[in-house]
């Protein structure tokens, strides 16, 4: 059976020293490896921006796409082959931004993957830009006069998009964070995990003290059921989004592609593509 | 006896129009008659004026006639519209409940027939299409029983009674114009035709049943017209075989959807218009840097923008050829009809695989969307080619990714399927070198950049110019693409009539653009003229980089949103030369 260390590869990332990114690295291998998967039974689609790399530095199959397109590339994949264990990976301008669309469809379609977004509320690879994640008034390059649009509110988005499982975690707690992406991937339909990954570069309000202190963990509220979406959502505004934890579980809804008439047992990969003769006449005579 | 026969019929869109046509239509194509349609419609769901215009033939044909030989009208605007395409041997047979008036200039008699108040009579006004069926058997000297089969398939499952009823209001509106006409009765009859049974399919039905034998399990797409037929298609089919449909948020999803499925190993592909084709440039761009498979469907309408989204026209290609930012290895082909889209469709899936590229196979409205008889595929013709897809390796422990870029002598890299133990590598947009890391390296760049494009030359496809060149040395060459090619060939029967010497060229594959087989046919020629649906000559200019010939080379263009009729081309080459 592997272990973590045979998620890893001989790439060395080219984030920052110190970037919120290489625990988020470490606790996807963790989390793989718990589960029990095989380095090649796994396959990682990643978006653009500096945890966009992540799909390099992990020994799995790996998709390095287009901006804001990780999603409709995961989904896809996992259309194609559903024995495939699919995680799909990136920031929060690729997730909440131009991807945003493909977010909520995603989660609405409810195929069954595992969606990890490094959100550090700001644009790095582009040195320091505002993210629809960045606070009101946060000061960066392309807002210097402090950002006037209000912060998107990811987790409130995946609950109203009727989410099956949404959780966020925070890069520095490796243990809580590991154990919310197993549970992601071990859920039957669409995982969103948001997690804290601060950019230590461009982004000196959230920082790592700041996230330590301004965080709730779920586990620490008395009586939370992560059963119960609108207890979900009433937590999750009370506290502003900065909660960890598993924020909501829905264990009855089946997946998209468990709900799709037709669809293959087997993976698509591996039925037989040909029609038969009597098949294909049959198809042709419709037509005379 | 004719032996061509133009019918059309008109009125409000959502009042049966279309059906009036596919009844008639399907009819026709069982008693083994060649059939040729056109569609007028708005973008709207219902009123606007519509009209579906069916050339039928004993023998083949793929061309919208110039004249008009039955014109059956449902309301005045149909009348209004359309009579100039009548000549002294015509006729309106129209709906006697709105009163219809014949323009004073009109060549063709009016005669108005109680379509309404028959079907009415019968029980239900719907049965209006019957009566107005039945009027026009009776020009043709055909009997009710000739659309039994047609009738028992519509109305079957609604009961006997039913069927009886429509096939009683065909009856009737036979007698009505019999008892009209008198003598004249039967005067549009058509030769007899040979009873065979043949295809009778708009061009996206051929393109989808194309992907469908081709192995595609797997399509992404985003509705749109012409294309949202194909999608329609695969979703009522792609279940029969184990297959799936997803209909995504928008044209970006579909495109990159399909590539993951690409990428796990599925044949997967989308399919749209214009609007969409633009959302999805970055993605083939994808498609060709990470050598993915991707084949798209660009039915062309007209644009830019929205455009003119029911309308024919053939301005795309320029964008299919030259889109997405940086440069990629990519092949276009244009079908011209319902029996090559079908085969090409095929071939694009082998394509796309043995060459790890995008392929798109560019339509055009007229061919999308007008019905016409198809000969009927041929199973032993299919053959499915999957290229370079390794299912094992040496050494399945290994820690080395697989070179999944390897660069070889003919630039195709053997490619595993995710799953396999010991082939795990990595894909990226991102320059890479030949396990999929990302490089900046100089020579890696010059390596992988002429690796992607060396794949173009070992590019196998079957006839990319269809030819028909009588004349070693000609006055005229006339070339196109896509759905012109049944009216060139009507209006080159006419220049020759005139005397002059004709050849025609038909481009099938856009790209790679087939230069030594234009040239050959260019240098034979004293004129050049490229008959294309678009305002800028984009085919011209085309023919002009790749083969040149500047000075000889003429535009025939049409832009209004109409396709072209023969007369009409013929009389635009002569001028154009």
């Amino acid at each position: 059976m592997a272990t973590f260390k045979d998620f890893r590869n001989a790439v060395k990332p080219n984030w920052c020293p110190g970037c919120g990114d290489f625990s988020v690295q470490a606790a996807i291998q963790r989390a793989a490896a718990n589960v029990g998967y095989e380095p090649n039974e796994l396959a990682v689609i990643s978006g653009i921006g500096c945890s966009g790399r992540i799909s390099g530095y992990i020994n799995s199959y790996g998709f390095h796409g287009i901006h804001g397109r990780a999603l409709p590339i995961a989904q896809g994949l996992k259309m194609a082959n559903k024995d495939l264990k699919v995680i799909a990976s990136g920031g929060d301008g690729d997730g909440f931004a131009i991807g945003m669309g493909h977010t909520i469809h995603a989660i609405r379609r409810n195929i069954d993957i595992t969606y990890v977004v490094m959100d550090n509320q700001i644009y790095g690879l582009t040195k320091g830009q505002t993210s629809p994640r960045s606070a009101a008034g946060f000061v960066t390059k392309s807002t210097p006069g402090g950002a006037i649009e209000p912060s998107l509110k990811p987790l409130e988005v995946a609950l109203t998009a009727g989410a099956t499982f949404v959780a966020q975690g925070f890069s520095t707690d490796i243990k809580e964070l590991t154990a919310l992406i197993e549970a992601g991937l071990n859920h039957k339909g669409f995982s969103f995990i948001n997690v804290f990954s601060p950019c230590v570069t461009y982004n000196k309000v959230n920082t790592y003290d700041w996230f330590k202190e301004n965080l709730t963990k779920l586990a620490d509220i008395e009586g939370y059921d992560p059963h119960n979406r609108e207890q979900a959502m009433q937590t999750v505004m009370q506290h502003e989004g900065l909660v960890t934890g598993l924020i909501y579980h829905d264990t009855e809804t089946t997946s998209y592609q468990d709900k799709i008439q037709g669809y293959s047992e087997l993976p698509l990969t591996d039925i037989d593509i040909s029609l038969q003769e009597d098949q294909f006449e049959a198809l042709v005579k419709e037509f005379m | 006896m004719l032996h061509q026969l133009s019918w059309k019929v008109g009125g409000q869109q959502g009042e049966g129009i279309e059906s009036t046509g596919e009844i008639f239509s399907t009819a026709m194509n069982r008693l083994g008659y060649h059939l040729y349609g056109y569609r007028h419609f708005s973008s709207r769901i219902k009123g606007g004026h519509t009209n579906n215009k069916i050339t039928v033939r004993p023998t083949p044909v793929q061309v919208i006639a110039d004249d008009l030989d039955i014109l059956v009208a449902f309301d005045q605007e149909t009348i209004d519209v359309n009579y100039h395409e009548l000549t002294a041997s015509s006729i309106i047979l129209a709906d006697a409940k709105f009163n219809p008036v014949n323009p004073e200039d009109s060549k063709a008699p009016l005669y108005a027939i109680g379509f309404t108040e028959i079907a009415s009579e019968l029980g239900t006004s719907l049965m209006k299409n019957m009566v107005a069926i039945g009027a026009t058997a009776a020009l043709l000297n055909l009997d009710e029983a000739v659309f039994q089969s047609v009738v028992d398939e519509i109305f079957g499952r609604k009961g006997e009674e039913v069927v009886a009823k429509n096939l009683e209001a065909i009856k009737r509106g036979r007698d009505e114009v019999v008892a009209q006409l008198g003598e004249r009765v039967g005067a549009w009859a058509l030769a007899p035709a040979d009873g065979k049974r043949r295809m009778f399919m708009i061009g996206n039905d051929a393109v989808a049943l194309g992907a469908l034998a081709a192995g595609s399990r797997f399509m992404a797409a985003y509705p749109i017209t012409p294309a949202s037929e194909i999608m329609e298609y695969m979703i009522k089919k792609l279940p029969l075989v184990g297959g799936a449909v997803i209909q995504t948020e928008d044209e970006i999803a579909a495109a990159t959807m399909a590539i993951g499925a690409n990428f796990g190993g599925v044949r997967a592909f989308t399919a749209s218009a214009g609007p969409g084709l633009s959302l999805m440039m970055e993605a083939i761009g994808l498609s060709g840097m990470t050598e993915q498979p991707l084949v798209i469907i660009d039915t062309q309408r007209g644009g830019p923008s929205t455009g003119l989204p029911t309308k024919q026209e053939q301005s795309d290609l320029m964008a299919m050829v030259y889109g997405t930012h940086g440069e990629i290895p990519k092949v276009v082909i244009a079908p011209s009809n319902g029996e090559e889209a079908f085969y090409d469709t095929i071939q694009a899936f082998n394509i796309a695989e043995e060459l790890q590229l995008p392929v798109i196979i560019l339509t055009d409205l007229q061919l999308s969307l007008g019905k016409q008889t198809v000969e009927p595929f041929d199973y032993s013709k299919i053959d499915i080619r999957r290229g370079k897809i390794v299912d094992s390796v040496e050494d399945e422990e290994t820690k080395e990714y697989f070179k999944r870029f390897e660069v070889t002598e003919d630039g195709v890299s053997p490619r595993v399927l995710p799953g396999l133990k010991g082939g795990i590598h990595h894909v990226t947009g991102v320059e890479h070198d030949e396990q999929g890391k990302p490089s900046e390296a100089t020579g890696n760049r010059r390596a992988q950049m002429d690796k992607r494009f060396r794949k173009l030359e070992h590019l196998r496809f079957e006839k990319p110019v269809h030819v028909n060149a009588p004349h070693d040395e000609a006055d005229v060459l006339l070339v196109g693409f896509n759905s012109t090619r049944g009216t060139i060939e009507e209006a080159m029967v006419q220049l020759e009539a005139d005397g002059l010497k004709v050849n025609h060229a038909h481009v099938r594959l856009m790209f790679p653009f087939p230069a030594d087989e234009m040239r050959a046919l260019v240098d034979r020629a004293k004129h050049v003229v490229v008959v294309e649906n678009n305002a800028t000559g984009q085919l011209a200019n085309m023919l002009k980089m790749n083969v040149g010939g500047h000075g000889k080379i003429k535009n025939v263009l049409k832009y209004d949103g109409t396709p072209f009729l023969p007369r009409e081309l013929a009389g635009l080459v002569k001028e154009s030369i």
